[in-house]
């Protein structure tokens, strides 16, 4: 049966890596639809309550996060009793600051968005179920002086 | 010149670079969970304007407190979460026209006709103990006893659900079914704990 083997010794054939690229490619693109990029590092524990009667926001643009949990680590600051922290973009901030920094936070945010979108800015608290409501609270308060009325409890699904 | 074929070219890199790009996406995005019970909070008074308390009837509210111990009372009686919204349910409804549930007035609405819209408010206190999930779990009851609500009266009306009727429909529903809760400022009773 010599004769039908070929002559030379016998090579693997190189192996197209071309369409697995475009099977990456493919993936990339569907994480890039599907995720928004994430603006803060949490340094807060949020686990939200869960409910039913949620609704998806609208429009991820218009939405600025106020997180409000017990601290990951200890170098964060905390509010008396030093359980709870309330985090703005990427710091948590001080107790003897909380007032004025919501209302920074408030106006910064405000600004940043064109001036027919400022009333549909949502501000989404974004609270563990754990925490009192005493810092709820003062927060709400704030929005509510500095006119921005439109709020989101942040909650997960709960199944009936 | 002779015709030469052109060489393969070498692409395994370029699936290392993909590679790299989707790892670095992965990392850096999070998958959107932006949901929750969305809210409005009354506007701010002005400082010249006091505190007026409404004179509302006493048969038209219905007084939700909780307290540090995520406690429900609603108009004296402790209840549980889950009779919440069957509570609630009836205080808009007043289906039988009850002397101690709200009134009605009748308005006419576009698409409905005249309806008897309830006076009915909600007021809402809670310790400044009070757990935000016991919080958002009454919330929660509140906006689904309404929803019910809104449900039954578009089925009635329209022959479908809520949530499928178009906007002109869908205002006319929330005008008949009005969501009036009013938050009380929080009181304090478990001290500075």
């Amino acid at each position: 049966m010599s004769r039908f083997k070929k002559a030379g010794s016998k090579e693997t054939p190189e192996l197209n890596m071309g369409s697995m690229s475009d099977i990456i490619f493919m993936f990339l693109f569907f994480f890039m639809v599907i995720t928004t990029m994430r603006e803060a590092t949490l340094k807060v524990r949020f686990n939200p309550p869960q409910a039913t009667e949620i609704q998806k926001l609208e429009k991820k643009s218009l939405v600025a996060n106020i997180y409000v949990g017990a601290p990951i680590s200890k170098n964060e600051n905390t509010l008396p009793p030093g359980e709870v922290s309330v985090q703005l973009n990427d710091q948590t901030i001080k107790s003897e600051e909380l007032v004025a920094d919501v209302r920074d936070f408030i106006g910064t945010e405000k600004e940043s968005r064109d001036a027919q979108d400022r009333d549909r800015l949502t501000f989404s608290l974004k609270v563990d179920k754990d925490v009192q409501m005493r810092y709820v609270n003062t927060i709400k308060q704030e929005l509510r002086k500095n006119n921005a009325l439109k709020i989101n409890y942040a909650a997960g699904k709960r199944g009936n | 010149m002779a015709k030469r074929k052109t060489p393969g070219l070498n692409t395994g890199a370029m699936s290392d670079i993909s590679f790299l790009l989707l790892t670095f996406f992965l990392l850096t995005s999070s998958i959107n969970t932006e949901q929750g019970i969305p809210r409005r909070l009354p506007p701010p008074k002005a400082d010249d304007q006091k505190e007026v308390k409404a004179d509302i009837n006493r048969r038209n509210v219905l007084n939700v407190l909780v307290n540090f111990r995520d406690e429900i009372s609603v108009n004296g009686d402790v209840i549980m979460v889950s009779e919440l919204k069957d509570k609630a349910k009836e205080f808009f409804a007043n289906p039988t026209n009850d002397p101690s549930l709200p009134e009605k007035q009748s308005k006419s609405i576009d698409g409905i006709g005249d309806f008897a819209v309830s006076k009915g408010v909600v007021s809402l206190t809670n310790d400044q103990g009070t757990s935000y999930n016991m919080y958002v779990q009454v919330q929660n009851e509140l906006q689904r006893a309404v929803n019910e609500l809104r449900d039954e009266t578009a089925l009635q009306y329209f022959g479908k659900k809520f949530s499928a009727l178009d906007s002109s429909a869908q205002r006319a529903v929330t005008a008949a079914i009005p969501m009036s809760i009013s938050e009380a400022p929080p009181i304090d009773y478990s001290g500075s704990k």
